[in-house]
């Protein structure tokens, strides 16, 4: 369980990017930091590994201040994907994922072993381990990322827009593969994403933040979208767009699901035949994962 | 062609005294440009006295150098350590710029991812960002390399021993094939070290081979190896 109490982050160059933040993010959940550029979001998860410390407030990690703890061990302890992978380009695939283990002193022999099992954890080919990441697809080099995140078997896994980069088919094969892991792994994911389709597809808690970091709303994905606190949160799911009010029309092929725009949005199937998100196009669907989206925000209560 | 024949052996000794001189000097002054690059590179205050003060040793005419520097050190003018100083002092001259340039070089997400997966300052600098800053110090030491092994024959005209001797010598006594033979001697002599350096940097920097596609061969090694 990760603990923000009061937490105030001002920059040297007077910008408060963080105003008294409290939040509890549950473990074993993925909680998603959502919001516009200058918002806060990426500030606020590096704060939970010590890249940045807060100016005011404390941060506390299983009962833990970790003020009080020594940042390069912390972050050792830690998952950590960013955007474009961060991976280090001057070392094979197999060992940008061993690298951690190792910096904590487990055998480079073991190490190795270990990070070919987490290659296939995270859907890759054991024929990739000898290659350097420029010599791989962007979606592979993610794959990769997640994988050097999972190495030390950590508790809380971070994630920095780890999709942002990739194109939008390689986006939505890595959610999904993201929710499978979760589902496997069961850590406590903290993700920080500007889309907010990303935040209610992963999401058991979604924080809806404003600029200067602070909190617009926070719940599941149900909750935001049925109850939008203001003009803001409305604005920023789509809601006041008629993006999220969907009504069936009849084709006569079958039933259409149409926004308030009259945008088709995919079609109506048995709840019991879809697959995930297959019935609705990914960007505009109503829920997180169709008909499952309700049930799915019930758990994080 | 004839003189070349009858005097291999001084060739050879000659070009012995000129690795002597050189070689030392390139790495000892790129031993000694690292901490001042990284001070460089690290601090803006250092910077610009750093850089401002290598720049200006870099002015010093060679000859007075090789002259005034005994009085210094206190060596003997002919002794080689007097010229391999003097030339280590123009190799970091040199070499300081590349490192602060080349450490600047290195990408900062993937410094700061680095750092995020909790590599320690010395850990990073040693296993990240010098390896990464690699390709711009590899370039800088061979210019290094081949203005050192020019800068050496200088040493003749004080009577300190090197390829530059077969230029002076063969002036004073008026044999051209001699002069040829020296000139001949430190470009090949320039061009073997740049080449070395060359192999060095593939062998040390192998994800900067543009066809790192002996990959299918190597991954089988790596998966044996590690079921083994």
């Amino acid at each position: 369980m990760i603990e923000f109490h009061s937490v105030t982050k001002r920059f040297p160059d007077g910008t408060l990017a963080v105003d008294d933040f409290s939040l509890v993010l549950p473990s074993h959940k993925t909680t998603v930091f959502v919001g516009t550029s200058g918002s806060g979001k990426t500030t606020l998860l590096r704060m939970i590994n010590r890249m940045v410390d807060p100016t005011s407030g404390s941060i506390d990690i299983d009962g833990d201040d970790i003020g009080t703890l020594e940042p390069v061990k912390l972050r050792r302890g830690i998952g950590y994907v960013m955007q474009n992978s961060g991976l280090l380009p001057h070392r094979r695939v197999i060992d940008n994922v061993a690298t951690v283990p190792m910096l904590r002193g487990m055998p480079k022999k073991k190490a190795r072993e270990e990070a070919l099992a987490l290659l296939d954890t995270v859907g890759l080919d054991r024929t990739l381990a000898d290659r350097y990441p420029s010599q791989l697809s962007g979606g592979q080099q993610q794959r990769v990322g997640v994988a050097r995140g999972l190495a030390v078997n950590p508790n809380i896994l971070l994630m920095d827009e780890p999709f942002g980069a990739v194109d939008p088919i390689v986006r939505a094969e890595l959610q999904q593969e993201l929710l499978r892991l979760q589902q496997e792994l069961g850590k406590t994911v903290v993700f920080v994403t500007h889309d907010i389709d990303e935040a209610f597809l992963l999401g058991d808690q979604v924080v809806i933040l404003r600029t200067g970091g602070k909190v617009a709303q926070v719940g599941s994905p149900a909750e935001i979208l049925a109850n939008p606190v203001d003009e803001f949160v409305a604005t920023f799911v789509g809601a006041d767009r008629g993006k999220r009010s969907l009504h069936v029309e009849n084709h006569g092929d079958g039933d259409i699901v149409v926004d308030e725009t009259g945008r088709l949005a995919g079609v109506l199937v048995d709840a019991g035949s879809s697959g995930h998100s297959s019935a609705a196009s990914s960007e505009s669907k109503a829920g997180p994962r169709g008909p499952g989206a309700s049930a799915q925000g019930g758990d994080s209560r | 062609m004839t003189w070349i024949w009858s005097n291999l052996d001084l060739v050879w000794d000659r070009t012995f005294d000129h690795l002597v001189l050189s070689v030392p000097s390139i790495i000892l002054s790129f031993l000694i440009a690292l901490p001042f690059g990284w001070l460089a590179h690290r601090y803006r205050t250092s910077r610009a006295v750093i850089l401002t003060t290598v720049g200006l040793l870099y002015a010093i005419p060679s000859l007075p150098l090789f002259i005034v520097l005994p009085f210094i050190v206190g060596t003997s003018i002919r002794s080689p350590l007097n010229l391999i100083i003097a030339l280590t002092l123009y190799g970091v001259a040199l070499m300081v710029r590349v490192v602060a340039d080349g450490l600047g070089s290195v990408d900062r997400d993937v410094q700061q991812s680095a750092t995020a997966v909790g590599f320690s300052g010395w850990t990073s600098f040693w296993q990240v960002e010098l390896p990464l800053a690699g390709p711009v110090l590899l370039a800088g030491l061979r210019v290094v390399a081949v203005s050192t092994v020019s800068l050496a024959t200088v040493g003749a005209v004080i009577g300190a021993q090197s390829l530059g001797s077969l230029f002076t010598d063969g002036f004073q006594r008026g044999i051209q094939a001699e002069i040829i033979a020296g000139i001949v001697a430190t470009v090949l002599l320039a061009l073997v070290l740049d080449a070395l350096l060359v192999v060095i940097g593939r062998l040390l920097m192998p994800w900067t081979r543009p066809s790192a596609i002996g990959v299918t061969s190597r991954h089988d090694v790596v998966a044996r190896e590690v079921t083994a």
